[in-house]
């Protein structure tokens, strides 16, 4: 919040130079940061600064009046809670589909999501009140298992750190999430691809720059899609 | 009982520092959606919460006063140049990020931990678990009790104990029959304190523990959780994590008060 507030004070100043403050939901920190790189070197005097949290605590953020230009969001309903500040409709980026996580070597030798329906595995997943978690539980109604996880865990972060270090034998991530995090490993999981979550971006109304924002959000879904393809995020044709 | 006089000007910082409190308190009160806190409030998930949420911190707290008052005592009494080396461990989880209070409790008594990986063997599992809130609680509440009670053990001069020594009574009864009388004021308030935080605790408890209804999930997890889906329902709860704290401090501070007086 305090580095979102210090960071959107500098828009257009005299010298001509501009900051586009960006907020982007935790799961994008990786490609975001390949994006702001470049979107920098093609815009030169323009300084992009991005700013990660949580999709929930950036839309609020941005309905408390936030200075922000751009929101990029990891889902659609986190998107929609801010309704009116989006100045265009949303334009989905990405895509991202979930997996098992197991810890690396997979000790409890976990071969499907119907481990996750086993109490002997002691598995992890998110909530069904957070995205992550909604998608999981439409996976397992699409298995036909029925989950029993020693936790429900507010973030996916919280179910890859349990599962990165031993504490779980196994949780449901995104493919995403597994690539960035040592320690772990993904298992094929039957049906991940019926199950799509995708990022919606749009410019937002406080936007005292509304062509660079609005350029921004192009970049992201034209140039920026091989960084999201690096990273494993599903992309979009344009 | 006389009352330290007040210089005037301590009281305008004196306001600020009560607006600095009751304005953000006084702002979530007006974002409440009156019209639904009942009908929040009592939902059987919130319901769920606050009475795992008043369990725990009740052992907890009574853990605090068990361990707390102890080592409080030692650290007061005890004569020794790793004193200050002592406390300051014994307080870290004042300074500790709750997140990482919970690594710490993980690595110590998590499956792969120091302590764990022998309870893992011998089936004892605490992740995951009620007893693994508890420990969270216990582990960020404890620097308060301790705290209150050294500090209110090194205040007083050894006089009475020395007295009631003279006239033959032993360690253990000047301790029950003077010393304890004398730092009731300072066990209320550690036991207070130490309860307060044990409620409100929330990063330690979602490391460790992990958040599970019923099992795991207490009040200020509950409010976390719902804060993503409804955040309506988010500020109604904690109103009443709020009010729940109050009306246990009011009670509790009263009879302080009131001799005080």
């Amino acid at each position: 919040m305090v580095m979102g507030l210090a960071a959107g004070t500098g828009c257009a100043s005299s010298d001509g130079s501009s900051q586009l403050t960006v907020f982007a939901a935790a799961s994008l920190v990786e490609p975001f940061s390949v994006i702001e790189e470049s979107f920098e070197a093609a815009h030169p005097g323009v300084d992009v600064v991005m700013v990660h949290a949580g999709s929930a605590d950036l839309a609020a953020q941005i309905i408390e009046g936030a200075p922000a230009d751009v929101f990029a969001a990891a889902d659609e309903a986190q998107m929609a809670v801010i309704g009116e500040h989006a100045a265009a409709p949303p334009a989905v980026f990405a895509t991202n589909t979930l997996t098992i996580v197991v810890p690396r070597g997979n000790p409890a030798a976990v071969g499907s999501i119907e481990s996750l329906g086993d109490p002997s595995v002691v598995s992890v997943v998110c909530a069904p009140q957070v995205p992550c978690g909604a998608s999981s539980a439409r996976l397992a109604a699409l298995a036909g298992v029925a989950l029993v996880p020693s936790s429900e865990e507010t973030s996916v972060t919280g179910v890859l750190s349990k599962v990165a270090e031993g504490h779980a034998d196994a949780g449901l991530v995104y493919v995403t999430d597994v690539a960035r995090r040592t320690g772990v490993e993904a298992v094929a999981t039957e049906h991940a691809d019926e199950v799509v979550n995708a990022y919606p971006i749009a410019a937002l109304t406080g936007s005292d720059q509304p062509d660079l924002s609005a350029g921004f959000v192009d970049y992201v879904l034209t140039t920026g899609q091989e960084a999201l393809d690096a990273y494993g995020f599903g992309t979009v044709q344009r | 009982m006389t009352v330290a006089m007040m210089p005037r000007w301590m009281m305008p910082l004196a306001v600020a520092a009560g607006a600095l409190v009751a304005l953000p308190l006084a702002a979530t009160a007006l974002r409440i959606d009156w019209s639904r806190l009942p009908e929040l409030a009592a939902s059987p998930s919130a319901l769920d919460a606050l009475g795992l949420s008043l369990r725990t911190a009740a052992v907890a707290t009574a853990l605090c006063v068990a361990l707390g008052v102890p080592l409080g005592f030692a650290l007061a009494t005890w004569r020794s140049r790793a004193k200050p080396a002592v406390r300051a461990l014994v307080l870290a989880p004042l300074v500790l990020p709750p997140v990482v209070g919970g690594l710490a409790l993980l690595y110590a008594f998590g499956r792969r931990g120091l302590v764990g990986a022998s309870l893992h063997a011998a089936g004892v599992e605490l992740a995951f678990t009620t007893v693994a809130v508890v420990l969270a609680q216990t582990f960020v509440a404890l620097p308060f009790m301790v705290l209150a009670v050294e500090s209110a053990v090194s205040a007083r001069g050894g006089h009475h104990e020395a007295l009631a020594a003279t006239l033959g009574a032993s360690r253990s009864v000047t301790l029950w029959r003077v010393t304890v009388p004398a730092l009731r004021p300072a066990l209320i308030t550690g036991t207070v304190l130490a309860f307060a935080r044990a409620l409100g605790e929330f990063g330690a408890t979602l490391t460790f523990a992990g958040s599970l209804p019923g099992v795991t999930r207490t009040l200020p997890l509950e409010i976390y959780l719902q804060r993503e889906a409804d955040a309506d329902a988010a500020v109604a709860l904690a109103a009443v994590l709020v009010v729940v704290a109050v009306t246990v401090v009011a009670l509790a501070y009263r009879p302080v008060v009131r001799r005080a007086s």
